[in-house]
């Protein structure tokens, strides 16, 4: 089984204040610790797995800057045995659409029987890339999977729906699959392993590798554009208890007492 | 007359709220635009669900086929595709859910239109359209524009538009699938119940709830103290179900429970939608945040901005005195 997933570097917000930056189209990305998206480490674990059971190959894609081969270096760590950076000056401004565009003209020179990216990017939150892939290279999908089986030619995958119930569906291989977080308990890299990855090469390939024009790509290849970036006015804002935690438990306390919930 | 397609989404039978606030949208910005409402209805004997509509839609396009009672992504390609071509809509609105985000992306791209998903709001102004989404788990909100095209795909987030009755007189149209032949590529096997376990937060008067803040699993245990002295119990947003710590039957939020308690605590929650979807009718909702700008504040009757792991064992302490006295 020849396995391609697909991986980003994305800023961890979720604990942070989050600011805009001058040119009002993105956040102010400094101070901020970047990690793999959550998704998309899901998504290498699944590979990992499928690979240590039934064997195969796993190539890593990320498109991005140079920063993020630290990204795919910790995929090489975990046992991927290639990884490859898509970057070039024309890539800047690429919607998903876009981006979708430039990751499968990689996957499309590689052999693959099956492509995994996470769900969804906890930075852009698009969902949109994974199947986009897919359907650019004319093979079936099914997004948010918590759930995989390899069978002969196919795979079936279990899908989450609203309020916890899932559906199973079988895909026919090639397939993509979008895998959503929880589907399994990612590894950590071994030290021996983040070693041997910090010499390992890593492949660049950028427009005239992938066979692209530059108007199929970058600003003028996507279908979106962002106009701006806003920080939501909150419609209604909490009554805020002030005070160190002895003080505010304390008031706290009292206000659940006279709403008769204590 | 510029067409506004919506596409209803139903499963075993039933049309999920999401549509009704669909058509709702739809209905506002087909009166800006002069355009006319239909709602796409794929499914088998959709009738009963198609007279539902007829109220809310001027146009109710319906495929009735045996192949298509359970949702599959193919399918719903195959038959938008025809439909986006022979009718050419403006605006084709998708909820934004399981469903939508398997089904979108992949048409946006046959059909060669701008998808913009995951939208909380539209706005039309003359031939320009925008669309509003969140970024960053909801603390930034984006204006993004799709460029010129003949028609635009929205995902819309689930409860962005508020369902409206209103009057129009839908007609109902019968089109044959433009699927001749069986899929064979992609299939729907089952449904599979999530297992109901020992505790169930549903029916909890209180409930505290822990999020990604809590850090190390070690750190439940003083919520479970506290949850205790309150009389309550513990629940969750996804990334704790997904790190194995707590079961899934414990998880808020669009994929997991929706509760309506008379107390809910959110410790380290920093309140993206699909946890806020699953907790927001709760009566009275405390939030502790490390964050002040954390969109649980904006749900939250009571904010506390500091660290769970100071707040929540002398809130315990307190709670027990007050219990005791």
């Amino acid at each position: 089984m020849n396995i391609v997933v697909c991986i980003k570097r994305v800023p961890d917000t979720s604990e942070s204040e989050v600011k805009i930056d001058q040119s009002g189209k993105d956040i102010v990305k400094d101070g901020l610790v970047f990690n793999i998206n959550e998704a998309d480490n899901y998504a290498l674990e699944e590979a990992l797995l499928i690979k240590e059971k039934i064997g195969g190959t796993i190539t890593l894609i990320t498109m991005g800057p140079k920063e993020s081969e630290d990204t795919l270096r910790m995929g090489l760590a975990k046992g991927a045995d290639t990884a490859i950076r898509l970057d070039d000056p024309a890539f800047e401004d690429s919607d998903a659409y876009a981006t979708a565009k430039v990751l499968a003209s990689c996957i499309k020179d590689i052999d693959h029987d099956l492509i995994l990216t996470g769900c969804i990017a906890s930075d852009d939150g698009y969902s949109q890339v994974g199947p986009s892939i897919a359907e650019i290279l004319g093979i079936p999908h099914a997004a948010m999977v918590t759930g995989i089986e390899i069978k002969e030619n196919m795979v079936e995958a279990s899908r989450e729906l609203e309020g916890g119930l899932l559906e199973v569906v079988e895909v026919k291989l090639p397939a993509l699959l979008t895998i959503q977080t929880g589907i399994n308990e990612p590894r950590y890299a071994s030290i021996m392993g983040i070693a041997k990855a910090s010499k390992r090469e890593i492949v660049l390939k950028g427009l005239g590798d992938l066979g692209l024009k530059d108007d199929e790509v970058g600003r003028k290849g996507s279908n979106t554009v962002i106009d701006k970036f806003m920080i939501p006015v909150q419609e209604k804002m909490a009554e805020f208890i002030q005070g160190p935690p002895e003080e505010a438990a304390e008031k706290l306390t009292g206000i659940l007492k006279e709403r008769g919930l204590v | 007359m510029k067409k506004i397609f919506v596409l209803v989404e139903h499963r075993k039978g039933e049309i999920l709220d999401v549509t009704y606030e669909l058509l709702s949208g739809a209905g506002s910005l087909a009166s800006k635009i002069d355009g006319v409402v239909e709602a796409i209805l794929i499914g088998y004997k959709v009738e009963p669900m198609a007279d539902k509509l007829k109220s809310l839609a001027d146009r109710i396009i319906t495929i009735d086929q045996q192949n298509l009672e359970n949702f599959n992504s193919e399918h719903y390609q195959k038959i938008l595709t025809y439909l986006i071509g022979e009718n050419n809509p403006y605006i084709t609105l998708i909820a934004h859910s399981c469903f939508g985000v398997d089904l979108a992306p992949s048409l946006a791209v046959e059909v060669n239109r701008p998808l913009i998903t995951d939208c909380y709001a539209l706005d039309i102004d003359g031939d320009k359209i925008k669309g509003y989404r969140q970024m960053y788990g909801g603390k930034v909100n984006v204006e993004i524009s799709p460029v010129d095209c003949e028609g635009y795909i929205f995902t819309i987030r689930p409860a962005s538009f508020t369902p409206e009755q209103t009057s129009r007189k839908g007609e109902i149209v019968k089109i044959d699938s433009p699927i001749k032949e069986e899929i064979a590529y992609r299939k729907f096997l089952r449904y599979v119940e999530v297992e109901a376990g020992e505790v169930d937060i549903t029916q909890a008067d209180i409930v505290v709830g822990i999020g990604r803040g809590i850090k190390e699993k070690e750190n439940i245990q003083i919520v479970q103290e506290l949850a205790e002295a309150i009389g309550g119990v513990v629940a969750c947003s996804r990334p704790v179900v997904d790190a194995g710590w707590l079961p899934k039957e414990r998880q808020v939020g669009s994929s997991g429970k929706t509760i309506k308690p008379k107390l809910y605590i959110a410790l380290g929650i920093s309140g993206a939608f699909q946890h806020v979807s699953g907790m927001k009718g709760s009566d009275t909702i405390v939030a502790v945040n490390k964050d002040s700008n954390a969109p649980i504040f904006g749900v939250a009757d009571f904010g506390i901005v500091g660290d769970l792991m100071k707040v929540v064992p002398v809130l315990k302490d307190k709670i027990k005195e007050l219990k005791a006295s």
